[in-house]
């Protein structure tokens, strides 16, 4: 008996099918909590603020984690998005089991163009030059938008449908989360990856960088605008004013503390801090913290100042965020543990050795 | 007559945004980090002079004496504490920390003083009548303090010992260090000198503006910077040109364009230099090494 | 596990029968306490809390138990807040929030809901659009912005005005808009308008242009801090004209360190005034002054009559014999809210078929660094 023999879900179809499998298992769960109201408007409204933040996490992090460029303006793409989709929904006459999901594919369209068309310039530059560049563009997007008539201008837009669902979230989660870890796996990922770790060595074994670094740019953006189309389609307000800096920065919080270059890092770090502030609240409103000074009920339910200590101790302490970049993975989590179980049973005396390689 | 005095308000911004502009300048200078935090900086000196004057009743000029010194001990507190671990990290996590750094100060603020904007008193009223035209007092200071600051600034980096010690450090830090020149008292000198800067600023631009927020820094930083990067970065004349420029164009702008897109236009001229010439106005090209 | 605790707690209650009488309604608030706008959210829950325990403190069939949660100014924290007064403390009737973004947000959702609710200060007109449940306690902008335009004309004798607005906040444009449309009507010539952003604080480059065309009046829709530093830098200037300002100016002359005398001769529309004899008012600005030592703006004024109003409703279902009880009520205190007529501090309030007030509006003048009544409108 081999190694490679002991493990059951080796084979990329497994793997396909045991994620299926458990993917589907997790939604009928939801779904059938939601339709029992087992899980009140206030949970789900909850669960779908989860939903758009994590495909925000995740897109980031394609582009600061795995293309190792980081942008400073996500919200700007998230605005076009938003925007877009709203417009078109507004717009078009169309059932909504039609129109939400082309105008989401719409705002993510056109969030990908914007992508391609301030990747060009701004991929040019590195570092802080392209972090400063891209918080540029996102500034002049809203304020361009705050000018214009078609978009409400400063009033932002309104009366947008409220087709954003619970079940709709989840299955837009899983299509970006399917879709970006295809997309690191494969001969393209590893491109991607190749230009994190040194650019120039990239550069000279092949790799088309600007290629790679564009397209990568603008598909971290598309996803930034599907996040934006469900944000709309939630809050039906859009306000420019809410595509600001300081949502660029709250994106970035949710990479860095998950892990720059781990999408399990990036789904849990959206999931805890979209929580935060509501456990927050809940937590200054107990009879202990009522019996404090004024001040220290303040400091706890001020979620930016939590957010501001969270980037400095965790760039400071573990500079990797809490998952660094490890990633999960269903299929090799339960063959370690039908490896575990045979261990005790005493069929397999070899796999108690760690083994270097063939693991992936 | 409209358009001297459009100028006269341009070039006051503009000089207040190059003294801000040096501070970045020799920041990024020295360890190649852009301090997010520098325009917080210059609000929590706002505060502090603010603090002195009208709640504790503090000569103005003790005042302005303890505020420059608290902020530049605040500036190498932040480099001390935040910064220096990281210093030889990656330098996005060191632009993520300034971030944090940044927030936090404000959110601080906030939560000291509220998030109203307080009134602060002009310490130079009046004003000055030139032939026919009519300049406020503080203009004038605002612009006679700033070319003297850089006069001096540009005297210490070139002609002391110090001076030389900065530039030797931003040249190859490890040489330097070799050379026996202390790298953390150089580095720490360095962000006291922009803290200090920023202190000054911000009381002049409290003096000319009269109103002083917690969230005042975040745009008043971001456009200083705009500056700095328009002049070349690391280049002490490049921040006077480029705060000047970006001053008189932003005041241009609101008269005879369109206040709406006066901000949009600031970053669209940091995009356009970034773009074809990264190294700014008077900056130096500098090629990457393999 | 809860429920289970709540019968026991019920079952000791009845077996003592005392504290039984107290029956409790909740009543949700939300509104911005930390964050940018904090000043307003703090204002309006301040006086909330204040008509709320004067009126747990008089004899009522029952008690309202007020649940507040901070908005933050942010929309998606406002949904957060809704949602979890709607659907986890089930609320009878909500009021807020305070601000206009998060404003919009939640009426829309309150119409899906159905649940009565009443802003106490969102001024823009859609606000109570989008259905028959939502109401406001304040007037509306394009009455405020008209009625500035025709004091200018007919009062003032006024016949050239410019406009200096914040276009990034859809308050101070629907002000402009409403001034702009009112002043073709009566023949004030609007020689300017000049816009300015979110975050400046130097306004020289507008009010020279400004200045250039010397316009009789300026109007400045804007909240007091912003309206205090272009009153000062346009005398700096040189502007000799009349300043004419809004609800948002109330305020002006708490601001600390500011020199008042730039303000002298100013006029604005606000909801009330102090100088008002109505006892309901005077009542109010005595007990607010007393409990937080400072005097109350208009922002608390209409917090105070909002909770005033849904009180007042809920007392008018309960003696209809209606159990006041989550879902179930909603409709009859919309109804209830509907026929409101009340003596608040902001004056006699009634509905009108679109839900909101109608009411007078004064107009103050500032003089000498105090506020004067001027006149109704």
């Amino acid at each position: 008996m081999t190694r490679m023999e002991k493990r059951i879900f080796k084979t990329t179809w497994s793997r396909y099918l045991l994620n299926t499998l458990a993917t589907a298992a997790l939604i009928t769960v939801l779904m059938v909590l939601v339709d029992t109201k087992q899980i009140n408007k206030y949970n789900q409204g909850l669960l779908i603020q989860i939903g758009f933040n994590i495909i925000l996490a995740v897109s980031l992090n394609l582009s600061a984690g795995f293309l190792g460029q980081l942008p400073l303006g996500h919200a700007g793409f998230m605005s076009v998005g938003a925007y877009t989709a709203a417009l078109f929904t507004k717009g078009v006459n169309l059932p909504q089991s039609v129109a939400f999901p082309l105008g989401v594919l719409v705002g993510a369209f056109v969030a990908f163009l914007f992508g391609i068309l301030i990747g060009l310039p701004a991929l040019r530059l590195k570092g802080d030059y392209l972090a400063i560049i891209t918080l540029g563009f996102s500034e002049i997007i809203r304020v361009i938008i705050q000018n214009l008539d078609f978009t409400g201008g400063a009033a932002g837009l309104r009366k947008i449908p409220k087709y954003t669902t619970v079940g709709w979230t989840i299955f837009w989660v899983v299509v970006t989360l399917f879709l970006i870890c295809t997309l690191i796996k494969s001969r393209h990922g590893r491109a991607i990856l190749s230009i994190r770790e040194d650019e120039i060595a990239a550069e000279a074994s092949g790799v088309s960088t600007t290629y790679y670094k564009v397209t990568t740019f603008a598909l971290s953006a598309a996803f930034a605008g599907v996040a934006g189309a469900l944000y709309a389609h939630y809050m039906r307000i859009l306000d420019p004013a809410y595509f600001d800096f300081m949502k660029s920065a709250e994106i970035l919080v949710m990479v860095v503390l998950g892990g720059m270059g781990s999408i399990i890092g990036s789904v849990f770090a959206a999931t805890v801090l979209t929580l935060l502030p509501e456990w927050l609240r809940d937590l200054a409103a107990l009879p202990f913290f009522t019996t404090l000074p004024a001040w220290v009920g303040k400091v706890i339910e001020n979620r930016m100042i939590i957010y501001a200590l969270i980037l400095v101790l965790v760039m400071i302490f573990k500079p990797s965020g809490l998952f660094g970049r490890y990633d999960f993975s269903l299929g090799k989590e339960l063959d370690r543990v039908f490896r575990g179980i045979r261990r005790l049973l005493g069929l397999d005396k070899r796999s108690g050795k760690p083994s270097k390689g063939g693991e992936n | 007559m409209a358009f001297l005095s459009h100028l006269i308000y341009g070039l006051q911004l503009g000089t207040i945004y190059a003294l801000v502009a040096l501070g970045y300048s020799m920041v990024y200078g020295i360890i190649r980090l852009i301090n997010f935090a520098h325009g917080d900086i210059i609000m929590v000196a706002s505060f502090v002079v603010w603090y002195l004057i009208a709640r504790l009743n503090v000569p103005v000029w003790l005042s302005i004496l303890i505020c420059v010194a608290f902020t530049s001990l605040l500036g190498v507190a932040i480099e001390k504490l935040a910064y220096k671990p990281l210093r030889h990290s990656a330098r996005i996590s060191l632009l993520i920390t300034a971030i944090g750094i940044s927030f936090f100060l404000q959110n601080a603020a906030q939560l000291i003083f509220g998030a109203d904007p307080v009134m602060f008193e002009n310490l130079f009223p009046g004003n000055l009548s030139l032939g026919a035209l009519t300049v406020s007092r503080v203009s004038v200071i605002i612009i006679c303090v700033s070319i003297v600051l850089m006069i001096a600034l540009v005297l210490l980096v070139n002609k002391t010992r110090m001076g030389r010690a900065m530039r030797a450090v931003s040249e190859d830090e490890s040489t330097a260090a070799l050379m026996g020149i202390n790298v953390n008292t150089t580095i720490s000198f360095a962000f006291a000198l922009g803290s200090a800067l920023a202190a000054v600023a911000a009381i002049l631009y409290s003096c000319a503006y009269t109103q002083i927020s917690p969230t005042m820094g975040g745009m008043l930083g971001l456009k200083a910077f705009v500056a700095a990067v328009l002049g070349g970065i690391g280049s002490i004349p490049g921040a006077m040109l480029g705060g000047i420029l970006i001053g008189i164009c932003e005041t241009l702008t609101k008269a005879y364009i369109s206040s709406s897109f006066a901000d949009a236009i600031v970053f669209g001229i940091l995009i356009v230099v970034l773009i074809i010439r990264p190294s700014g106005l008077l900056g130096v090209k500098t090629k990457e090494k393999v | 596990m809860k429920k289970r605790f709540a019968c026991l707690f019920l079952a000791l209650m009845l077996a003592f029968g005392a504290a039984a009488s107290a029956e409790s309604v909740k009543v949700g608030l939300i509104a911005p306490l930390t964050g940018e706008v904090a000043v307003y959210g703090n204002a309006v829950k301040e006086a909330v809390q204040l008509y709320i325990d004067d009126f747990n403190a008089a004899d009522h069939p029952f008690d309202i138990n007020l649940i507040i949660y901070d908005d933050k100014g942010d929309p998606t924290e406002a949904m957060n807040a809704y949602n979890k007064l709607v659907y986890q403390d089930d609320i009878a009737v909500l009021l807020g929030p305070v601000t206009s973004s998060p404003t919009f947000g939640v009426a829309e959702a309150s119409v899906d809901d159905g649940i009565p609710a009443l802003t106490p200060t969102a001024t823009h007109p859609d606000v109570t659009t989008y259905g028959n449940n939502f109401f406001r306690a304040c007037f509306e902008d394009p009455f405020q912005g008209g009625s500035m335009a025709k004091f200018a004309s007919s009062e003032l004798k006024a016949t050239t005005a410019a406009i200096i607005y914040n276009n990034a906040d859809t308050y101070s444009i629907g002000l402009r808009d409403a001034f702009m449309k009112t002043a073709e009507e009566v023949g004030l010539t609007v020689t300017t308008t000049e816009a300015y952003g979110a975050s400046d604080i130097d306004f020289r480059a507008q009010l020279t242009n400004i200045i250039k065309t010397n316009p009789d009046v300026l109007f400045i829709p804007y909240y007091y801090n912003v309206t205090y530093m272009i009153c000062s830098q346009a005398r700096e200037l040189g502007y000799t004209g009349t300043f004419l300002g809004v609800d948002g100016t109330d305020g002006v002359l708490a601001i600390e360190g500011a020199d008042v005398s730039v303000f002298d001769g100013m006029y604005f529309a606000n909801h009330y005034s102090a100088d008002s004899d109505s006892p309901v008012t005077q009542a109010f600005i005595k007990e607010y002054t007393d409990k937080y030592g400072a005097t109350p703006n208009a922002l608390a004024a209409l917090g105070y009559d909002g909770a005033m109003i849904v009180c007042d409703a809920l007392e008018r279902v309960n003696n209809d014999g209606v159990k006041i009880d989550g879902e179930s009520s909603y409709e009859a205190i919309i109804e209830a809210l509907r026929a409101t007529e009340v003596d608040g501090v902001t004056g006699h309030i009634t509905f009108d078929e679109n839900n909101n007030p109608i009411k007078t509006l004064s107009i103050i003048q500032i003089k000498d660094g105090a506020y004067h009544f001027y006149m109704n409108y």
